[in-house]
C-alpha cells in the first residue's frame, strides 16, 4: 500500500500515523498542503490530527480549502482510499467528502483520555480486522468532537451501515454516540479517536493496529 | 466597501457556549435569561462593485457550515 500524509500548518498527529502505517508495511509518503498534487499512485491519503491552522474560523475549515485538498477531493471521487482522524475528520466533513459536522464537545472541555469503542460496522477496509460489536480501547484528545448531523441524514447513515464506531460511554455528546463514519462508497473514514495512538505496546494499547494491518491486506489482495 | 456577516449556529443544534454563559449571567443574578446563542460577526472590507451575490458566495464556500450554521449578509 502507498500511502500519502498530509501535513497542515498545526498537524501534530502527521509522524504518529505515517509510523503507523509504515509499521503495518506501507510506503508513506509526507505532502505538504501547498502541493497541489498528490504522488502518482497512492491508495491512501491519510489527514492527521492536530490544529489545522490554529483551528481559525471553524475546526478544519481553512485546511479543507487548502491545494492539496482539492486533489484529495479528486482522489477520493476516483474511488481512492483516505483516513481523516480527529481534525482529519474535521476536515473531511468540511470538504464535504463525509456527511455532517463537528460541534464544540457538549461539556465544554477538551477531553484527553483512552475510551472505549464499539465496532459498529466491521464490513469496511477499515474496520474488518475487527468483528462488529467488538469493543476496542482508543484515545480521543479533542475540544470539537461532537458529531452533528440532521435526523434524516442520521437514518441514512444507519440504513447503510455507515456508523464504523460508536462510543460505548458518549464523552462529548455526539448524536447517536457517534465516534466514526464512512463515505457512501466505505472507502473513506473519518474519526475522532486516535488509532495511531493504540499501535504501538509503548503506547499502553495497540488495539488500532488491526486497523492498519486490515488496510494493508486490502491491498495485498486487491 | 463593507459587509458584515453574521454566523449562528442554527436552530435546533444545541449550542454549548450558549448555555454555558446562560448559567453564568444566572449564577452573577441576572434572572430571567431564557436562552443564550453565540455566533460570530465577520467583517470584509471589499473593493467597490462587490455584490451581495458574490458574498453569499464566500458564505456557502467558507465562512459559515451550513450543516450547522446559518448566515445573514449586510452590505454597506
Amino acid at each position: 500500500m502507498k500511502a500519502a500524509v498530509i501535513v497542515f500548518p498545526g498537524s501534530n498527529c502527521d509522524r504518529d500515523l505515517a509510523v503507523a502505517f509504515e509499521q503495518a508495511g506501507a510506503d508513506v509518503t509526507m505532502v505538504w498542503h501547498k502541493d497541489t498534487a498528490l504522488p502518482e499512485g497512492i491508495d491512501m491519503v491519510g489527514v492527521p490530527g492536530g490544529f489545522s491552522f490554529g483551528d481559525y474560523l471553524r475546526c478544519g475549515a481553512i485546511a479543507a480549502n487548502s491545494p492539496i485538498c482539492q486533489s484529495l477531493i479528486k482522489h477520493a471521487e476516483r474511488g481512492g482510499y483516505a483516513l481523516g482522524i480527529c481534525n482529519g475528520f474535521q476536515i473531511l466533513t468540511e470538504t464535504g467528502l463525509l456527511p455532517g459536522a463537528l460541534r464544540r464537545n457538549g461539556g465544554l472541555k477538551y477531553i484527553c483520555r483512552t475510551v472505549g469503542l464499539e465496532v459498529a460496522s466491521a464490513d469496511t477496509a477499515f474496520t474488518s480486522g475487527y468483528n462488529k460489536g467488538d469493543v476496542v480501547n482508543v484515545p480521543i484528545a479533542h475540544h470539537d468532537g461532537n458529531y452533528f448531523v440532521t435526523d434524516e441524514k442520521l437514518a441514512q447513515l444507519q440504513d447503510e451501515d455507515r456508523i464504523a464506531f460508536t462510543y460505548t460511554d458518549n464523552p462529548n455528546g455526539s448524536v447517536a454516540d457517534i465516534a466514526g463514519v464512512v463515505s457512501k462508497n466505505r472507502r473513506v473514514l473519518g474519526m475522532m479517536p486516535h488509532p495511531e495512538r493504540a499501535a504501538d505496546t509503548g503506547h499502553g494499547g495497540t488495539d488500532g493496529v488491526a486497523m492498519f494491518r486490515a488496510l494493508m491486506d486490502q491491498f495485498a489482495t486487491a | 466597501m463593507k459587509a458584515r456577516v453574521y454566523v449562528m449556529l442554527k436552530n435546533g443544534v444545541l449550542d454549548p457556549q450558549g448555555e454555558a454563559v446562560r448559567h453564568a449571567l444566572g449564577s452573577l443574578g441576572f434572572d430571567g435569561v431564557e436562552g443564550v446563542r453565540q455566533g460570530k460577526v465577520i467583517e470584509l472590507d471589499l473593493a467597490e462593485g462587490a455584490t451581495e451575490a458574490t458574498v453569499t458566495e464566500m458564505c456557502e464556500k467558507l465562512l459559515a457550515n451550513t450543516v450547522i450554521e446559518s448566515y445573514r449578509v449586510e452590505m454597506g
